[in-house]
């Protein structure tokens, strides 16, 4: 067996401020086949906890709530603000209304998501693990609800350790019964987005529900109670892809939660009177390990299972304010500034660089092509499919006919009169059958569908063999819009 | 059991195995894993007793739920019969001019006879009635027999020179064999192409036609008429056109006239029903050459025009 170097207990002397925690996922306490030790975060206090609990209050407002707003599209329409509407395949958010072929955009938002976490990660490091994961903040309530029912830490360890009694059973069950509340939520939550939320809510509770919707809620509620009840800081450190890109995002310059070794080394306990002569701050209390949510020491330096959340920052802060020592000593900081202590420079930051002007450049561009592709968006398209068998067709009289469907889009709320006609080849005319107009057809567009009208193009005689280029075009009848779409006309040769 | 060697560094017991002084650990297998394994085993023995599973003999254990892939399948088609049966019951007594204004059976019909077509017709006549050599093209607006909608279903129910009893019949001779000369089907051949849009790119040899208009008034006259514009109720194509069944060269044609080949095409008013049968026509029809139903008979030897074809509104 692979001896495990259990870190030692901190002294008496440090009084109160001292306590017994292990960090029992760090990589010299952790055996490669070792059970999931239960990690018992304690509550901090602090700048960064209170930043983390605004964080979690306004996402999970934001995930719970957006489903019930409302957007008026008009009569008869969705009125949901932000819908995945698979059914009648469209998505809709809030202004915008995009239609399958327009996916596009979803690549926009991904690029747009990808340099975001690019740029954040390259100034503020891991902020994204630390505030805004899903798991990070679902694993925060739960760890909350878990606190209201066993209390903080010590509460928490001495219930576990406890015999088998009513309260404990009592305390328990009450915290799995509120965690599968939360977690069925949020499933409940998540099938919203596709269909209409106050209906299906009503559906949900009367069991009218589709089997699908009830499936995925059972999967959402499933995966939040155990991620985030069961699983926690594992999610992160075994299975999650981002601690390991993690390392190409980050360079020397990007801030994150470090332990100033400089001025903490040689750690050791410190009783009141002592002197900080020859020493370093920290008093190994061993309270930043204490209210890691990670179950590791800040202090063996940046480690792949730290979600750089800064708990630990309030934690030491605290305690830096009772010894009478400077705030600081973990505390946001690169790589480079401690480079620079060790050798005697001074800290600086540098928040703007290179790579964080690329990355905001690039961000600002895709963001304003996009935006300009959303305000121009065509609400009128066409498509234009040739037949290809027969690939043309010879009349009795000698000329030579194709035949096309063309689908006409209309992405607007009312039917409208489009008119068609081609343009590029010389004395061609297009011919609908049981329209005996010339020169244009006039056909109606249903309102926020695809409508398809079969058209045929016919050529003389005249023409020479091989493909010609010939172009539809589609004209509101109304507004003038228009649209157009190159297609190809096929003559053959001689018989 | 034999004194089972343990790993010092993992405490596990190795398998004995040595290879160049490296040894094999035996890890157990994970709790989960194991108890998978064993529910498998179960599932499986459960699967045996409920479902059909082992091969005897001729046949096989049928299993207590009598699950049947074949029946299944059977159930699932007469179920799908039976959904669309009411659109072909419609479809069958519906005439050319109801189904002009009624999209919804447009789309069923169209649907349906470009199925049919496809399994049934366009082994000859070629995807989307391309035709081939010999086959008439259906996409086009030449008809032998007739471009309306009900020419088109009377051909589909008696056939061309098929066993129906009132199948459609028309017989070229083969004028070459003894009833014209090589001379005269060549002049005949230069005549029948100074009379087609042919001439235009074939240019026939005005002097051998001259000689060829006599033959022809004679021999071809009768079916395919004087101007020889055709005749649709003898089944006689026009030959003033540019299209040509069984090739428009000067020596595809000459041959034509030597062999007199016609082909058949079955009739199929016993293989479908009504229902299929008319599908069928108004796929055809809509193809881009169909006729408007005009009061029958067509004159014979008017001109065949590019006509408009069958309404397809939106879908």
């Amino acid at each position: 067996m692979s001896k495990v170097t259990l870190i030692p207990k901190p002294a008496a002397q440090n009084g109160e401020l001292a306590v017994d925690a292990a960090p029992v996922n760090s990589k010299s306490y952790r055996e490669l086949y070792k059970k999931r030790e239960q990690i018992y975060p304690k509550l901090a206090h602090g700048v960064f906890r209170n930043l983390k609990w605004a964080a979690m209050i306004v996402l999970l407002a934001i995930y719970y709530v957006t489903p019930w707003l409302r957007w008026d599209r008009g009569a008869g329409r969705v009125d949901q603000a932000v819908l995945v509407d698979f059914e009648h395949s469209r998505f809709y958010f809030f202004f915008i209304e995009l239609w399958p072929q327009e996916v596009y955009y979803i690549t926009g938002l991904l690029i747009l998501g990808a340099f975001g976490i690019f740029l954040s990660s390259a100034m503020f490091g891991r902020v994204w693990c630390g505030y805004a994961c899903p798991q990070t903040v679902w694993t925060d309530l739960f760890i909350y609800v878990e606190r209201l029912f066993e209390g903080d830490r010590n509460a928490r360890m001495r219930l576990d350790k406890a015999p088998l009694s009513l309260e404990k059973v009592g305390r328990k069950a009450g915290k799995h019964i509120v965690w599968l509340m939360i977690a069925a939520a949020t499933g409940g939550a998540w099938v919203f987005y596709f269909a209409d939320a106050p209906t299906l809510f009503r559906e949900l509770f009367t069991g009218t529900a589709s089997t699908s919707a009830y499936l995925f809620v059972g999967i959402l509620t499933f995966t939040t109670y155990a991620l985030a009840g069961t699983m926690r800081e594992q999610v992160c450190t075994y299975m999650c892809p981002w601690p390991r890109i993690q390392a190409a995002m980050i360079d020397k310059d990007a801030l994150s939660v470090t332990y100033r070794a400089d001025r903490g080394e040689p750690r050791s306990p410190h009783k009141k009177n002592d002197t900080w002569e020859g020493r370093g701050d920290c008093i190994d209390c061993h309270q930043c390990v204490a209210v890691c949510p990670q179950g590791i020491d800040i202090r063996d330096g940046d480690q792949l299972e730290c979600i750089n959340c800064a708990l630990c920052i309030d934690a030491c802060d605290a305690v830096m304010d009772k010894v009478g020592r400077p705030r600081g000593l973990i505390a946001y900081d690169s790589y480079a500034n401690q480079q620079r202590r060790q050798s005697g420079q001074h800290a600086s930051y540098r928040l703007i660089r290179p790579r964080t002007i690329i990355y905001g450049v690039l961000l600002a561009i895709v963001g304003a092509v996009m935006l300009y592709g959303l305000s121009t968006r065509d609400t009128l398209d066409l498509n234009v499919i040739r037949d290809r068998s027969p690939p043309f067709v010879r009349l009795a009289d000698g000329s030579i006919r194709n035949d096309y469907v063309v689908k006409i889009m209309n992405m607007t709320d009312r039917p409208r009169q489009v008119a068609i006609t081609i343009a590029g080849l010389t004395a061609a005319r297009l011919q609908a059958p049981n329209v005996s107009a010339e020169g244009e057809i006039v056909v109606t567009a249903q309102a926020d569908r695809v409508s398809a009208v079969r058209l045929h193009v016919i050529a003389p005689n005249t023409l020479s063999s091989g493909s010609h280029d010939l172009t539809f075009t589609l004209r509101d009848v109304e507004t003038g819009d228009l649209a157009a779409s190159p297609s190809a006309f096929l003559a053959g040769g001689e018989q | 059991m034999t004194n089972r060697e343990r790993d010092e560094v993992s405490g596990t017991e190795t398998t004995g195995h040595e290879w160049d002084g490296l040894k094999e650990l035996d890890t157990p297998l994970p709790r989960w894993w194991l108890f998978i394994f064993y529910a498998t085993i179960v599932a499986a023995i459960i699967y045996w007793v409920l479902m059909p599973a082992w091969p005897i003999g001729n046949g096989y254990t049928k299993g207590i739920l009598g699950w049947s892939d074949r029946a299944n399948v059977a159930a699932d088609v007469q179920g799908l019969r039976s959904a669309r049966a009411p659109m072909f019951e419609r479809l069958a007594t519906a005439t050319s001019t109801d189904i002009a204004g009624d999209p919804e059976l447009q789309q069923f019909a169209r649907a349906a006879g470009a199925s049919v077509f496809g399994d049934y017709c366009a082994t000859c006549h070629g995807a989307g009635g391309a035709g081939a050599p010999g086959f008439p093209v259906l996409a086009d607006d030449v008809w032998i027999w007739g471009g309306a909608m009900s020419d088109i279903e009377r051909t589909l129910q008696v056939g061309i020179r098929s066993d129906h009893p009132d199948t459609r019949m028309s017989l070229m001779p083969a004028f070459g064999s003894g009833i014209l000369s090589a001379q005269q089907i060549g002049d005949v051949t230069e005549y029948v192409i100074s009379i087609s849009a042919a001439n235009n790119r074939l240019e026939a040899n005005t002097i051998a036609a001259g000689r060829g208009a006599a033959v022809y008034q004679e021999q071809c006259g009768v079916c395919h008429g004087a101007t020889g514009a055709g005749d649709r109720t003898l089944g006689a194509p026009s030959l003033v056109d540019d299209v040509w069944l069984y090739g428009g060269s000067r020596a595809e044609i000459r041959r034509q006239i030597e062999l007199g080949r016609g082909g058949v095409m079955p009739a199929w008013g016993e293989r479908f029903d009504a229902g299929t049968l008319r599908a069928l026509a108004y796929y055809v029809h809509d193809l881009g050459g169909g006729e408007a139903d005009a009061p029958p008979p067509a004159p014979a030897a008017a001109p065949v025009e590019p006509s408009q074809t069958t309404p397809a509104p939106l879908r």
